[in-house]
């Protein structure tokens, strides 16, 4: 029992930050119906400023956070001013290797100008464990759960409650619509991807923390099950990539400890399949059938 | 020769919503009959059930023709095109990128078997078959008037034409019964006549039996034998044009209650 | 029919010559086995590309797991052709790999293929995985090293020839009633079902021809590099064939061609780079998409008949 409680907490840990990647999947694939393949390196932007701002400028926590949070937001608005936005009216795949194109960029970009090597994350807060009932639960866990729930609570409230919010939810249903009804589209948009990119930029300060090492390629493995778990909930619902981040998180720790890590990621992929197979649409997706 | 095809207490339920309501209806051979009724009657949910775009919640849909009874619920769309039930589509569903000729060759698919080996190693039976299935799509065009735009891509056509080419490619299936959605949709009263004059031509030519929707009155009342009334997903009334034109009910329906 | 003989000897007749071509170059020392390399790598993301563009351009169903057929095909080759050497084990490595494939295709695509547009994708992908993390973990696979010392045997005639072989049979099927059918299932699927077009069955059956063409592209790779080991075969295998499709025009054969060429020149000089190399690699291919979104070719084919058509048409104005 204590077993599992445990494997719960340390999956419920990870899978935040698969829930926070996979909120800004959701957010752009709900608007613009792209899957933003430099997504994962947008976390992982975030996680090597956390570190060079931790380092070199001695920032505490919250600053690094949020900092990270800026940054992230600033490249993704950037990205989707340079690289998107030009091909709104591309098919949709012309867009998506672009996507992969500007992954390819950042991964080696920064590859080249910082060296690929592996780097140890500064513990700017000290690692200490709870014993809660024989389960362990580090003050990290915690942090990182807090604040992804916290986060994900605000996103909710700003997609809900307010004007820019009704905004792009009005542009995912019908952009021609929402423009002809005064919602400026390029606005929008920039707001979804500043959105979404600041959430990936404090999930890379938290991964940080948590696995203490960051390197170039690191967004790339997270990228794609933060995806997953995108799709798992239904794509372009909120709700439903927060569901789908922890389910993949806790399915994970949970292989990982019956002693099958070698397969944990096949069975991500075959729990994806077979929810597909059941719920075409994803766990929270609308089916939308087409009109005869 | 009667009853080519009968519906009995046919029904379609979207959740909550009776779409289609207990519709029992026949169609006998060589029959040009049409089905009216106010906007969102379910009549193209109706035609969706025949041709196997939906299933039904309940009831039957037989066909008695050329390869004796048939009960067609539960069959797929490709199915039931197969068996004889070709239908066009109100908002026009041609194969865009294709060229003309091409969309009429891809609905004999069925009908033509080309080996696959044949195909891949291109032998003299490939050949003769391709130029079969060409030569039967050029000779449905040329009786349409099409064949000088036979290798236009069929997205360049004009509205007109893309209609008159979607009845040509149901044509190509070998249909027994025709189902026209809305053909007039969009067309000014000299397109639709042009268009009435061609789907009697059509039913004389191929000896078949055509169902269909339309708003048009000039149209239905010209071309239609009997005439099915649906309204808010049952059938209202059935009749000749002339029965129609005076039953009340359809009045009704059609203009509301008199204040 | 005498024009229909005319194309077909026409293309027999170029692709002869370009087997001369290289043959002589090579003789000569013009191509070197730097060259060679390039070659052969350019023949087999050739053959990938093009049974990828069959599903992706022609059916419009987007897969994303050709990497995982391509695995079966060249861990197919590696164990067979390392007990049974020779030409005979190779071809029968060959076939051993497209039956596997196709097989796997048939339980892949039976359920998956139900599913639309991106899903499709992330499910086909998925299912690649499956594929290379059950290779990653057995012991006849040799595991996460792989396997080495596989005995060479396709080198780069062997690659030319499966490049012309699997080119013809892949146009010869999309340009008879079957591609049509498969094209009319892109293009309307509603519509195709209602002149009797069975879209499931066409769906299927140009998905399980893309991965047979990659477990043969496998099988070659498998036998000319002689080592392969599971990390070749991921996510990232799958999306550089993707490239290639989108960057030659969906849809596009010859574009397949025109991009397969033109990335593996680029690859090649690109090189000299060093680290730089795939930095240089993410801009281009950041510009071509943004300034040419259809691909290099778009739709268009470059082809023999429209040639021909030209030259007379331009004959009778003279």
């Amino acid at each position: 029992m204590q077993i599992i409680f445990q494997q719960i907490i340390n999956g419920l840990s990870l899978g935040s930050i698969y829930a926070l990647l996979a909120l800004g999947y959701t957010m752009v694939y709900g608007i613009i119906k792209l899957i933003n393949f430099a997504h994962g390196d947008i976390y992982m932007l975030g996680a090597f400023w956390g570190f060079y701002v931790i380092n070199e400028w001695h920032f505490n926590f919250i600053a690094a956070l949020l900092s990270s949070m800026v940054i992230g937001a600033i490249s993704g608005v950037t990205i989707e001013y340079f690289a998107y936005r030009p091909l709104r009216h591309s098919p949709r795949i012309t867009a998506l290797i672009t996507a992969i194109g500007v992954s390819y960029l950042l991964e080696n970009g920064m590859s080249y100008s910082f060296s690929s090597n592996t780097r140890s994350f500064p513990q700017v807060i000290k690692q200490h464990s709870f014993d809660v009932g024989g389960v362990l639960i580090s003050n990290i866990q915690i942090l990182i759960l807090v604040t992804s729930c916290v986060l994900m609570v605000l996103l909710q409230v700003i997609i809900k409650k307010t004007k820019m919010g009704k905004a792009m939810r009005a542009v995912s249903v019908d952009a021609d619509a929402a423009e002809l009804v005064g919602i400026n589209i390029n606005h929008t948009i920039s707001f979804t991807f500043a959105l979404g990119s600041a959430l990936a930029g404090a999930a890379g300060v938290l991964i940080g923390l948590y696995y203490n090492s960051i390197d170039p390629l690191m967004g790339m493995t997270p990228g794609i099950k933060a995806f997953i778990a995108a799709v798992l909930g239904g794509i372009g619902s909120v709700p439903g990539a927060a569901v789908g981040g922890f389910l993949i998180g806790v399915l994970e720790t949970f292989f990982q400890a019956i002693g099958l890590s070698a397969y944990k990621d096949a069975v991500v992929y075959v729990v994806l399949i077979a929810i597909l197979l059941i719920l075409p649409a994803g766990i929270f997706g609308k089916n939308v059938k087409e009109k005869v | 020769m009667a009853g080519l095809l009968k519906i009995d207490n046919l029904a379609k339920k979207f959740g909550g919503l009776t779409a289609v309501s207990n519709v029992s209806m026949h169609l006998n051979q060589n029959e040009l009959v049409a089905l009216i009724g106010p906007n969102g009657a379910g009549k193209t949910t109706l035609f969706n059930l025949l041709t196997g775009v939906i299933s039904a919640s309940s009831g039957s849909i037989v066909l008695d023709g050329r390869n004796g009874a048939v009960t067609l619920n539960g069959k797929k769309a490709s199915q039931i095109a197969q068996m004889g039930l070709a239908r066009t589509f109100q908002n026009i569903r041609l194969f865009k990128e294709m060229t003309v000729v091409e969309n009429v060759m891809v609905a004999m698919t069925d009908r033509f078997n080309e080996n696959f080996f044949s195909s891949i190693f291109r032998t003299p039976a490939f050949y003769k078959k391709e130029q079969m299935m060409k030569d039967e799509a050029l000779k449905l065009l040329t009786i349409f008037n099409l064949e000088k735009q036979a290798e236009t891509k069929a997205k360049n056509l004009p509205y007109g034409i893309q209609r008159r080419l979607e009845i040509v490619r149901t044509l190509a299936t070998n249909p027994q019964i025709l189902f026209l959605d809305e053909p007039a949709a969009g067309m000014n009263p000299e397109e639709t006549a042009d268009l009435t004059r061609l789907i009697i031509k059509v039913q004389k030519m191929f000896q078949i039996t055509i169902l269909l929707i339309e708003h048009d009155m000039s149209l239905v009342m010209n071309v239609a034998e009997r005439i099915y009334v649906l309204d808010h997903g049952s059938l209202l009334a059935e009749g000749t044009p002339a029965e129609i034109q005076d039953n009340d009910q359809v009045i009704k329906a059609y203009l509301g209650e008199e204040v | 029919m005498r024009d229909n003989f005319k194309y077909n000897i026409t293309w027999l007749i170029i692709m002869a010559a370009g087997f001369y071509m290289i043959n002589t170059l090579i003789l000569v020392g013009i191509v070197n086995t730097f060259i060679e390399n390039m070659l052969v790598t350019i023949g087999i993301n050739i053959i990938l590309a093009t049974g990828l563009n069959l599903v992706i351009g022609f059916a419009g169903q987007f897969s994303l797991g050709h990497a995982g057929f391509m695995a079966v095909g060249a861990y197919a080759t590696a164990i067979i052709t390392s007990s049974v050497s020779g030409g005979s084990g190779f071809y029968l490595s060959l076939i051993v790999g497209i039956i596997l494939s196709v097989v796997i295709a048939l339980i892949v695509g039976i359920p998956t293929l139900r599913l639309r547009g991106d899903y499709l994708a992330i499910a086909t992908m998925g299912a690649a995985e499956i594929i290379r993390i059950v290779i990653n973990n057995m012991k006849i696979t040799g595991g996460a090293a792989g396997i080495f010392n596989i005995p060479q045997f396709a080198s780069w005639p062997t690659v030319y020839i499966m490049v012309c072989i699997t080119t013809i049979v892949l146009t010869n099927f999309i340009h008879s009633r079957d591609g049509r059918a498969v094209i009319a299932v892109r293009e309307d699927e509603i519509a195709a079902e209602s002149v009797g077009v069975n879209v499931f069955k066409w769906k299927l059956a140009a998905f399980v021809f893309g991965a047979a063409t990659a477990a043969i592209a496998g099988s070659l790779h498998a036998s000319y590099l002689q080592t392969i080991a599971p990390s070749e075969f991921g996510i990232m295998e799958s999306i550089s064939v993707l490239i290639i499709v989108v960057l030659g025009g969906i849809g596009s054969i010859t574009g397949t061609f025109v991009a397969a060429i033109a990335l593996g020149v680029i690859d090649t000089i690109l090189q000299n780079f060093g680290a730089l190399r795939m930095v240089i690699y993410a801009l281009a291919l950041i510009l071509i998409m943004v300034f040419k979104p259809s691909g290099l070719l778009g739709t268009k084919e470059l082809s023999i008949k429209s040639i021909f058509k030209k030259i007379k048409s331009r004959k009778e104005v003279i």
